[in-house]
């Protein structure tokens, strides 16, 4: 740890703790075992605060406000809640909304029983969806030899994107579009097939987070993703000179 | 407004059979038709999917045999993978498929028909239902609870879920049988074979209270349609397709299943978009087939497993073949059952049968599969076609119901003809056509419910299509 490093005090629901002043809210948290729901935040990756799951009251000069955890900063004499009925209202409502804009059939998905959007929907109790479903028109792209994207199941978390520019260094997926018609494409909006940029390597498939995106072959419930291979990828590219 | 109302959307939404009887100028009961699954859509639907999707997509079709589908759907995909399936795979994949038929056929049996049967079907209908049974004969609704939980644990054992098991997939299984697993499944053998044994003394001898019945009861000639395999005994996963008129002559020993195409048609009725399946050489509608328990022991030499055989000679010592009658689809249940037991157990014992090697695997090496399997209902058709990036592009499956949807009609119409004077159906129609529907056992959500009458709405039109009379049952 560099020695310029400034500590920070701070409140995290009934427990007083510290941090350095680079560290977010939800790494403070990790460290003295405070759980808050994450979806597009992945222990490795920057953070982009996509998906508001992880939200937290905040309080700090007298103001409350709710921040995302994965994104914020830790400030000095910051009060900080995790949990209060009002955010679980607010993540559940998130994951209905999630749900109620995409095609979601878990029963046939080869996520079912290992995805993170399902087992936030079960973690957090989110019995129904109070919002119409939308059924888009979206599209599978199955050109590629080994490996599928169904828009259908994407949530717009950006792990692709991530992992794909800041380890791989491919960069062949980004963002397209705006509103509901927002969507993840392979280089200039190529069949991932055609996307010359990528190499092939797997990386986004195990980071995201449902069955958006799966290799070839594998039946409903059998698509388990790995991700243990990050946070090591991320360590060795910082000791690089 | 004189137009009539043919499918009554509420109606189906809370589980209502449909009938619309026809009559023609002459005041005779024409037409009749049951309106059964809605496929359509469901096969729109499977368009741009990946085709590993399709078995958990096709379980979904119907909650009463999803292994049915599973299989089929599974047998489709392998063709488009153009693999050949571990041998073990197929024997495990063949023990689910006969504990599905086990279960469906138990629950048909003894939860559905049997009230009827041991209590009368002019019984109270409050009491005509399996917990009437469990008070007037504890022991034999007991068998047939203690039957079907057989035949679930089995598929539980097996793939781990009960209802939608995603552990039949494109190229095998997804996992290999444990002997703890195989060990338990071979210890619930004994009890189950009891069982049918015991149905198979108490059943027969009770026919004979139902003589007039077996006479009149969906009792026509047809074809006969089904799998046998190449021992011309009784045949659920592979085989090839048989088929036979309704004086017992063979017309086909055996027809390609993945040739379906060129021997069935498949007719659309007007008025209705359910599709009646035909056998093509004999045109429409006299290519009218019959599918099914009743079919499927009609067209064998044998049933193959030694209990078995001995009640098939007994059946058609009373019974010549080919049995016509459709009230004997309940006598043909119990002799699969038994056939489905003893040929489990020998499955059990095959020496590889804990064999690790349970899954091909390829990417799709064809553009076009096909998977026939007999499900409890009968034959059961699957066909996909996929681009080549391994999505849907078509998709078409003949099922079971649909299979013998002409046949039911015909067993509807003989009742309403019974049953209708002028222009009102008598009350006592209601029972009839409840009973025929049982007999075939048609996979309509409705025809479950175990406990009380079958939800029924029967329509009679006259020749211009108004509306003459209508009968309900809640
Ligand atoms: S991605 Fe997750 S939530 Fe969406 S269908 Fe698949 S299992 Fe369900
Ligand atoms: S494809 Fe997956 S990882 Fe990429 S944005 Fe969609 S859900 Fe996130
Ligand atoms: S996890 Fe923090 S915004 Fe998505």
């Amino acid at each position: 740890m560099p020695s310029s490093v400034r500590v920070k005090t701070l409140r995290i629901d009934d427990l007083d703790v510290a941090g350095d002043e680079q560290q977010t809210i939800f790494d403070v948290a990790v460290e003295h075992a405070i759980p808050i729901p994450t979806l597009c935040h992945l222990d490795g990756l920057g953070a982009v605060g996509a998906c508001r799951m992880c939200l937290v009251e905040v309080t700090s000069a007298n103001q409350t406000r709710l921040q995302p955890a994965c994104a914020t900063p830790i400030e000095e004499g910051m009060q900080i809640v995790t949990n209060s009925p009002r955010l679980q209202e607010y993540r559940r409502m998130i994951l209905e909304l999630l749900f109620a804009e995409g095609n979601h059939v878990c029963a046939v998905c080869v996520s079912n029983g290992h995805c993170e959007l399902q087992g936030l929907a079960q973690s957090l109790g989110m019995t129904h969806v109070r919002f119409p479903y939308h059924y888009p028109q979206r599209s599978v792209d199955a050109s590629h030899r080994r490996f599928v994207v169904d828009h259908n199941r994407c949530i717009l978390c950006t792990r692709c994107v991530r992992v794909c520019a800041e380890i791989e260094g491919a960069h062949t997926w980004d963002v397209m579009g705006a509103s509901s018609q927002t969507q993840v494409i392979t280089d200039l909006n190529q069949p991932w097939a055609e996307a010359e940029t990528c190499t092939g390597c797997g990386k986004c498939i195990h980071v995201c987070p449902t069955g958006a995106l799966f290799e070839k072959g594998y039946s409903v419930a059998e698509m388990h993703k790995r991700r243990q291979f990050l946070p090591y990828l991320r360590a060795m590219r910082e000791r690089e000179p | 407004m004189t137009r009539r109302i043919e499918i009554n959307p509420v109606t189906r939404i809370e589980g209502h059979a449909m009938i619309s009887l026809h009559l023609d100028d002459a005041g005779l009961v024409q037409q009749a038709h049951l309106h059964v699954n809605q496929l359509r859509g469901f096969e729109q639907f499977c368009v741009g999917r990946p085709f590993y999707e399709m078995p958990a997509l096709m379980a979904r079709i119907c909650g009463i045999c999803p292994v049915s589908h599973l299989v089929a759907a599974s047998k489709a995909c392998d063709e488009l993978l153009a693999v050949q399936v571990p041998p073990t795979a197929t024997k495990l994949r063949r023990i689910m498929n006969l504990a599905q038929i086990i279960q469906s056929h138990a629950l048909n049996f003894f939860h559905l028909s049997a009230p009827d049967l041991l209590l009368g079907m002019d019984s109270d209908p409050t009491q005509r239902n399996l917990f009437g049974l469990l008070q007037s004969h504890p022991e034999r609704a007991r068998d047939g609870i203690r039957l079907r939980q057989f035949g679930q644990q089995i598929i539980e054992q097996l793939g781990g879920k009960r209802i939608h098991p995603g552990w039949i997939v494109p190229g095998g299984v997804n996992e290999p049988l444990s002997k703890a697993h195989r060990e338990q499944m071979l210890g619930m053998i004994p009890a189950a074979l009891a069982i049918i044994e015991r149905t198979l003394t108490w059943f027969p001898p009770l026919l004979d209270q139902f003589r007039a019945e077996i006479q009149t009861f969906g009792n026509f000639p047809s074809l006969f349609v089904g799998l046998a395999n190449h021992q011309g005994t009784l045949e659920h996963y592979d085989g090839g397709i048989r088929v036979m008129d309704s004086a017992g002559n063979s017309i086909a020993q055996w027809l390609e299943p993945n040739h379906y195409a060129d021997y069935i048609g498949e007719a659309v009725e007007p008025d209705s978009y359910l599709k009646s399946p035909y056998y093509k050489p004999l045109g429409y509608p006299d290519g009218m087939y019959r599918v099914g328990p009743l079919a499927r022991l009609n067209l064998v030499d044998r049933c193959g497993t030694p209990r078995a055989d001995a009640a098939l000679t007994a059946f058609n010592a009373r019974y010549p073949r080919p049995v016509l009658s459709s009230f004997l689809y309940h006598y043909a249940r119990l002799i699969e059952i038994m056939y489905g037991i003893e040929q489990i157990e020998l499955l059990l014992n095959d020496p590889d049968i804990l064999s690790e090697h349970v899954r091909a695997f390829a990417e799709p090496n064809r553009s076009e599969g096909i998977g026939v399997s007999e499900a409890p209902r009968g034959t059961l058709i699957h066909h996909y076609r996929i681009d080549g990036q391994g999505l849907v592009t078509y998709a078409n499956m003949i099922i079971a119901s649909g299979n013998n949807n002409l046949a039911m009609n015909r067993g509807i119409l003989q009742a309403a003809r019974h049953f209708v004077h002028g222009t009102e159906i008598k009350e006592g129609m209601l029972n009839r056509v409840e009973a025929v529907i049982r007999a075939f056992d048609p996979c309509l959500s409705c025809s479950t419910h175990a406990a009380g009458a079958m939800p029924l709405h029967i329509c009679l039109h006259a020749p211009d299509g108004r509306l003459l009379h209508e009968l309900w049952r809640e």
